[in-house]
């Protein structure tokens, strides 16, 4: 029945071909607009390879080293394009080595779609080679998923996996297709674009109560606190925040996944949330009265005790997704919709203000914060080099013009609190997940997101070796991708809370690592290594100028702490600026 | 009165969700899951056409807070194939279970109490053989229960008790939600359950 619906009347003048079904496969990703690919082949996917042999021209397939290395990959593709990523992978291994990246993208909300070979509909459940059950696997990971066994189908699932993966509150989407249904000869009578399925609605309805109400508390407050997240990005809904913030003088802080959003000097822009973010941000949270949440999900990282949360202020949710509203902080005003369309709406109703003594506030504990831990950070006494002053360095460089990939860890909090980002879709990183391992594929994908742009993959020496692979990729397809790696000599963020909670006791934190430069000079990747603060500049100016992909090790201090930080199980208000006051 | 109506809502207690779906293969998994990954046991669950071609309904009963629950309809509200999600508390609905019980046909025979027995809890006979008789009874799971507990000593062999199967006393049907789904494009329609409820929700 949901075939008939999606279908649209055709008329009875239009002509059918025969294709198969792989090549319906191929069609449909041309009618989405779909021009690179990350997969790699095997078995079951066969005959969708076959096809894509002729289809060179018109699709570009990055063939990646590990299907987790294509997901990441297309991960990073959307995050800096704003468009659908596409992966292929076989049936089996190549469908389970999907889930890390499926997980990932279905929490940071990463619009995929996926496409898995599966072995032939009559061996289904017989346990034949490759075959493992991807639907029920991957079923809470995905936002969407469907087991194509009848090339009849592929056209109308493809397109409602678009539609599905693109709108709304975007996800993951993932489509098995049996060999037996790649390989069927079919009437193919063209693609028609999904726009409407009955049982999803992509957006709630905009009630223009609740701007009502939530402007009247807006113009009440007087110290109103806005916290974003990538709900402004993903909504592209960036100059619609801006105006917003502006009109009403509004101090904003942003998620690790909202960075980027508006320029990280603008002159409202109070620094990041969370438990690594800004000390003014994370106090003030519960110093506001009126606490607007726009496009974010009050993560436990973000908010740290729930029930020490903002209790003083009146909360204010704008969000895409109502199952959203109210999971994890109770809402004053819930604001349904997408912020594209409710931002603008509330920015009509609010008054023109400035809050200048508010602002003056965060910039008290900016400046706190810069005495006690930042100015130390960037400008150490000792030798050793810390990861802010490279990240800083980059700035300089870079003028904040750069797409910087983080992987997860140590570097990336000192990357999101240090890193200078003048346009959106600039911080590209495992936000919800946490996955290590994501920097060195999403680069890649971030890169062919965004061809004219710097890519810069910030990566530990811990993460790099999970996925250090893929500089095959980078090598075969000349992907123009700058790789830098903090290197302590530590899995730096599990070390620190070792430390720090767990009395010293360096249980399985000490990673060795190869010689850097010589793996990448095997794959054929220029690098450089250095340990002096004198060679920095100079180091990363040859990085940033060198034509191509270019590996650079900055060996750092090896028990530098990250702060400030919200120790777990404390308020937000409790941040610590340095061990000393744990 | 507002510390009552807090400790109702963090009571646990009987939630009957009505789920209205897409009939697709898998959503079962989909939305079982979502109890599961909380570690929230489902007590019943039984699935069924509705009124409305190609609309299938859940019925699942679970032993939780209205908070969790309101949760729980978000998330299965959330699955591109769930129409709606609605929970109610058992006055709020008219529901029934049933029971089959397999008795040995002598005991029947024998004992005139076993007969007064089912009689009285509206048991009726749908499968008489030489060897045993199979009764069928329906009714709330507590008289189904009491009808097993009633009828162990006297030789019950086998017992099974089906999934509860509700209806909500105030739902007027699907079938013009649905017309209205198929009609409107997505944006045009999620019910304002806050405005409904106002006064509960705006605490300033």
């Amino acid at each position: 029945m949901q075939v008939e619906e999606l279908v649209e009347e055709k008329t009875a003048t239009k002509r059918t071909e025969n294709i198969s079904g792989s090549v319906a496969v191929l069609e449909a990703l041309i009618a989405e607009n779909v021009q690179t690919i990350f997969g790699y082949p095997g078995g079951a996917i066969m005959p969708i390879y076959d096809a894509l042999y002729d289809y060179n021209d018109k699709l570009e397939h990055i063939l990646v080293r590990h299907e987790q290395g294509a997901i990441h990959a297309a991960q990073g593709f959307a995050r800096t394009s704003g468009k659908v990523g596409v992966v292929f992978a076989t049936s089996g291994p190549g469908a389970t080595n999907l889930v890390t990246g499926l997980a990932d993208a279905m929490i940071d909300s990463t619009p995929l779609v996926c496409i898995t070979g599966q072995v032939f509909a009559h061996l289904l459940g017989t346990d034949a080679f490759q075959e493992t059950d991807v639907i029920n696997i991957t079923t809470p990971v995905t936002k969407w998923n469907y087991q194509v066994t009848d090339a009849n189908e592929i056209p109308h699932v493809l397109a409602k996996a678009f539609h599905i993966a693109g709108t709304g509150r975007p996800g993951p989407v993932l489509i098995d297709i049996t060999k037996n249904a790649q390989l069927q000869k079919f009437d193919y009578s063209g693609y028609i674009k999904c726009n409407h399925i009955r049982s999803y609605r992509p957006k709630p309805i905009v009630r223009k109560e609740y701007i009502e109400q939530a402007a009247a508390i807006i113009n009440n407050a007087k110290k109103p606190f806005v916290i974003f997240g990538q709900g402004v990005i993903l909504g592209k809904a960036e100059k619609e925040f801006k105006r917003f913030i502006e009109k009403g003088g509004l101090p904003a802080a942003w998620t690790i996944m909202g960075m980027s959003a508006i320029p990280t000097d603008h002159p409202l822009g109070v620094g990041m949330l969370g438990m690594h973010g800004n000390y003014g941000p994370n106090v003030l949270t519960n110093e506001c009265d009126a606490l607007i949440a726009v496009g974010m999900r009050f993560d436990d990282r973000v908010t740290g005790r729930l029930d020490k949360y903002a209790k003083q202020a009146q909360i204010i949710h704008l969000d895409i997704d109502p199952a959203e509203i109210d999971k994890n902080v109770k809402t004053t005003v819930p604001v349904w919709g997408d912020c594209k369309e409710t931002l603008p709406l509330l920015t009509q109703l609010i008054e023109e203000k400035q809050h200048t003594e508010w602002l003056n506030k965060f910039k008290a504990y900016s400046q706190k914060e810069m005495d006690i831990v930042i100015q130390h950070e960037l400008n150490p006494s000792s030798d050793v080099m810390t990861m802010g002053e490279v990240i800083n360095t980059i700035n300089e460089l870079t003028n904040g013009d750069a797409i910087i990939v983080t992987d997860v860890g140590q570097h990336q909090m000192v990357a999101c609190r240090y890193a200078k980002m003048n346009h959106s879709k600039s911080n590209i990183t495992s936000g919800g997940l946490g996955t290590m391992g994501f920097a060195l594929p999403a680069a890649i994908g971030a890169k062919y997101g965004d061809p004219q742009r710097t890519v810069i993959a910030v990566i530990g020496d811990g993460g790099v070796q999970m996925t250090i692979q893929e500089l095959g990729t980078i090598m075969q397809f000349n992907v123009d991708v700058k790789i830098l790696i903090l290197n302590n000599e530590f899995l730096g963020m599990v070390r620190q809370w070792q430390q720090l909670f767990h009395e010293k006791r360096y249980s399985f934190v000490n990673i060795t690592s190869p010689n850097f430069v010589q793996v990448a000079k095997g794959y054929g990747i220029a690098g450089n290594s250095i340990n002096k603060r004198a060679d920095l500049k100079n180091a990363l100016q040859t990085m940033l100028q060198h034509n191509g992909s270019y590996l650079l090790e900055v060996m750092v201090g090896k028990e530098n702490n990250v702060f400030p930080m919200v120790p777990q199980g404390r308020g937000v208000a409790e941040i610590v600026l340095s061990k000393e006051e744990i | 009165m507002l510390t009552a109506v807090k400790t109702k809502k963090q009571m646990k207690q009987e939630y009957t969700i009505t789920v209205y779906t897409e009939n697709q293969v898998g959503l079962v998994n989909r939305i079982a899951i979502i109890f599961s990954r909380r570690k929230i046991n489902i007590e019943s669950l039984n699935t069924s056409p509705t009124e409305s071609e190609n609309v299938h309904r859940f019925t699942i009963v679970v032993i939780e807070t209205e908070d969790v629950v309101k949760k729980l309809c978000r998330q299965i509200e959330k699955q591109v194939e769930v129409l709606k999600a609605y929970y109610n508390t058992n006055d709020e609905i008219v529901w029934q279970e049933m029971g089959l019980f397999k008795v040995p046909t002598d005991v029947i025979a024998a004992k005139v109490k076993v007969e007064r027995l089912l009689h009285e809890y509206g048991a009726r006979a749908i499968a008489i053989r030489k060897d045993y008789i199979v009764f069928e009874t329906t009714g709330h799971s507590e008289e189904i229960e009491r009808l097993i507990k009633a009828l162990e000593p006297y030789g019950l062999i086998e017992f099974v008790r089906s999934a509860r199967i509700a209806i909500i006393k105030s739902s007027k049907g699907f079938h013009e939600k649905l017309i209205e789904y198929e009609k409107q494009t997505a944006d045009a329609l999620v019910e304002n359950e806050y405005l409904d409820k106002q006064e509960e929700v705006f605490t300033m």
